[in-house]
């Protein structure tokens, strides 16, 4: 009797510990995880979004939280570190969830601890909105093909982005082959390499050469010379802002002449810095241009940059949209639940961010907006043309 | 055949960066028997001072190389003496764990100071040729000839200096040796220093060759010149230079004639072949236990 008693007081105990209760507001505050990648291999996206994540945080406290069922919240973020490692960005999920109790989490960034991360989220029924991660798995269940019923992202989806670069090199570049450097290893590098490849081919370029490395291998003199002896009229680098600078140098001292085209991982500051004058006029895919900006978005670019010391990227965008997108959720759920907050998330269909319009459909946690060509010129990110979905 | 010779340029320039940091593996082995895990992390720390040196200090290519080659055998040293010292009679696997772990900590070290990946700004004017269509740089040439004479100056000490003789003495027989005059300690510790002092050569040449540096970036070369030391026969110096080049002309010849994915796992599967075949490596020499 009394064993059976132990027996469920403990699976109780267990499901609050899982799901928590209706209190997930830590009595007086909207308690809010951050994961972010503040060290390991691309430390430059986690700073840009702690950075964004405190300023909107800070900005929504300061005027007085967010009125959710005509109670104002203020918000108490809790940050954790992916550390570069899968297992660590996992266990923070875990952390955040039942330690932390937080009502919603916001990133990781990179498609390799988002999509993971996101597994624990859904299992969970916790809320998990990612500003970067581009990866169609984050919010498509691989097993049933379904989508996740709660995990969103503030950015475009991959697929999306590899059939754009590839028009856009055949339509208005008028490249007609390609060559394509990817690392293997990386989930979102070999998406973005597999969507290009197969948009390409079937709007008539021809793809010349297909090369791969993996992470850490920093010689790519081998793969560079084949990419050479194939000659392309172009060749496209989806891979990390830590990496390209290093492949376009290795590629223009072995004599390779054709322009590089990138894609949304190219929007880091820290590339113009690595790149130096080598990377002047190529073009990438990616989520906004600081100088094609909103009235809405000039506010937010200014005092990013007053505070921080330099302009907002991409990461830093999104991830302050991301605040803008939950603030909205919880003033309509009118209350702090974590499934009110999810189903009111569902039900955005029109939000006004830094980043573009969004809208977001149940049954997809993918929003529908869309996308910007940027040229770098004059070692700048400037703004070069519109694609729409 | 352009792409040929383009190809075996590329096998040059890698093999000789391995085979330079492969040295300082094989040295330490040779004359301690221990492997020193720590030697990739070292030339992680070199790339770092030639970048600390060009950027901070706007020095040129030779006082940057001359600083990271000599910064780096002091921390050889500083870590011999205070690491490895206190351990040499221990078990031999104590030894390595505490490389391993000095390892991680240079690691991590240089990651808590900055995790952000560093350029190195250009050191000289990099001029291309090309020879009916191969394209040559001169920091190919560079890299090339830089690592070819010391590999001979190393060569030279040990085979014809006294300090040569005094650390193939300890080699030998570490227990006689001092018996005959050799300081032991001292010959110990320029041996650290020559071997990192090299590793430290490594990593400002890697720097050169590929300009973005961060802390991870010891990890893998690492363990490739480890692969290389051990296939060469660890222990022996003219060794770690033929496994270096042998080494860096699988990688290539793999990345150029297979998808690029089977790089690593070819390289490191002629590990275990070779491993098989020659336990000792190329020029290796078996150990007989002395009773």
């Amino acid at each position: 009797m009394s064993g059976s008693l132990m027996g469920s007081a403990i699976a109780g105990i267990a499901a609050l510990m899982l799901f928590g209760c209706a209190s997930q507001g830590g009595g007086d505050k909207i308690l809010v995880g951050v994961i972010a990648e503040l060290t390991g291999d691309i430390p430059a996206v986690g700073a840009s979004c702690k950075n964004a994540a405190e300023l909107a945080v800070k900005e929504i406290n300061d005027s007085g939280g967010i009125n959710a069922g005509g109670r104002k919240y203020p918000i108490k973020l809790f940050i954790e570190d992916t550390t570069g490692k899968t297992e660590q960005s996992v266990s923070a999920v875990h952390r955040l969830i039942m330690e932390d109790d937080v009502v919603a989490i916001v990133g990781p960034n990179a498609s390799r601890y988002a999509v993971p991360a996101s597994e624990v989220a859904e299992g969970a029924k916790v809320l998990m909105i990612t500003p970067w991660c581009t990866n169609p798995k984050a919010t498509i269940d691989v097993k049933t093909g379904q989508p996740k019923k709660y995990v969103f992202r503030a950015c475009f989806e991959d697929m999306f982005q590899g059939r754009l670069v590839a028009k856009f090199a055949l339509d208005n570049l008028k490249k007609k082959t390609a060559a394509v450097l990817y690392d293997v290893a990386s989930e979102y590098n070999k998406g973005q390499a597999e969507y290009f490849k197969k948009t390409y081919e079937e709007n008539g370029g021809k793809i010349v050469a297909f090369e791969t490395y993996t992470a850490n291998n920093n010689d790519y003199s081998a793969q560079l010379v084949k990419i050479k002896d194939a000659n392309p009229e172009v060749i496209f680098l989806p891979n990390y802002y830590t990496e390209v600078p290093l492949q376009i140098q290795l590629a223009k001292r072995l004599g390779i002449t054709a322009p590089f085209l990138g894609s949304d991982t190219w929007g880091s500051s820290d590339l113009l810095k690595l790149c130096g004058d080598d990377c002047e006029g190529y073009f990438f895919s990616t989520h906004y241009a600081a100088d094609m900006a909103t009235t809405a978005a000039k506010s937010f670019i200014n005092s990013y940059t007053a505070k921080y010391g330099n302009p907002p990227d991409d990461v830093a965008a999104l991830t302050y949209d991301t605040f803008g997108l939950l603030t909205q959720a919880l003033q309509k759920a009118g209350k702090i639940d974590r499934q009110a907050v999810r189903d009111a998330m569902a039900k955005i269909t029109d939000y006004q961010g830094v980043t573009g319009n969004m809208q977001f459909k149940e049954g997809s946690g993918d929003p529908i907006k869309s996308a910007v060509i940027v040229q770098i010129k004059d070692g700048k990110f400037s703004f070069y043309a519109f694609a729409h979905p | 055949m352009t792409y040929f010779f383009q190809q075996a340029l590329n096998v040059i320039q890698l093999g000789s960066i391995y085979a330079l940091i492969a040295l300082g593996y094989t040295m330490v082995y040779g004359i301690l028997t221990m492997i020193n895990f720590a030697h990739g992390d070292l030339f992680m720390v070199g790339a770092f001072v030639c970048f600390m040196a060009a950027a901070w200090l706007g020095l040129p290519f030779v006082p940057a190389l001359m600083l990271s080659m000599f910064a780096i055998a002091l921390l050889g040293v500083v870590i011999e003496r205070l690491a490895y010292k206190p351990l040499r009679q221990a078990p031999r696997v104590s030894a390595i764990i505490t490389a391993l772990g000095v390892g991680l900590f240079l690691e991590n070290f240089t990651l808590a100071l900055s995790p952000y990946p560093k350029q190195i700004p250009p050191l000289m004017a990099n001029q291309v040729w090309h020879f009916g269509g191969v394209a040559v740089s001169s920091l190919q040439l560079l890299i090339i000839a830089l690592s070819l004479a010391l590999m001979f100056m190393l060569d030279f000490i040990v085979r014809r200096t006294m300090l040569g003789m005094a650390m193939r003495a300890i080699s030998c027989d570490r227990a006689t040796a001092p018996l005959m005059g050799v300081p032991v300690d001292r010959v110990i510790s320029i041996t650290f220093a020559i071997g990192a002092g090299l590793g430290g050569a490594a990593g400002t040449l890697y720097a050169l060759a590929y300009p973005v540096i961060d802390p991870y970036m010891g990890v893998m070369v690492g363990w490739k010149a480890f692969i290389s030391a051990v296939v060469g026969g660890i222990g022996s110096i003219r060794g770690a230079m033929i496994g270096g080049f042998i080494l860096g002309a699988v990688e290539i010849m793999t990345a150029a004639l297979l998808p690029s994915t089977y790089r690593d796992l070819i390289s490191f599967a002629l590990l275990l072949v070779l491993l098989i075949f020659r336990p000792y490596g190329i020029l290796g020499k078996p150990h007989t236990q002395k009773v």
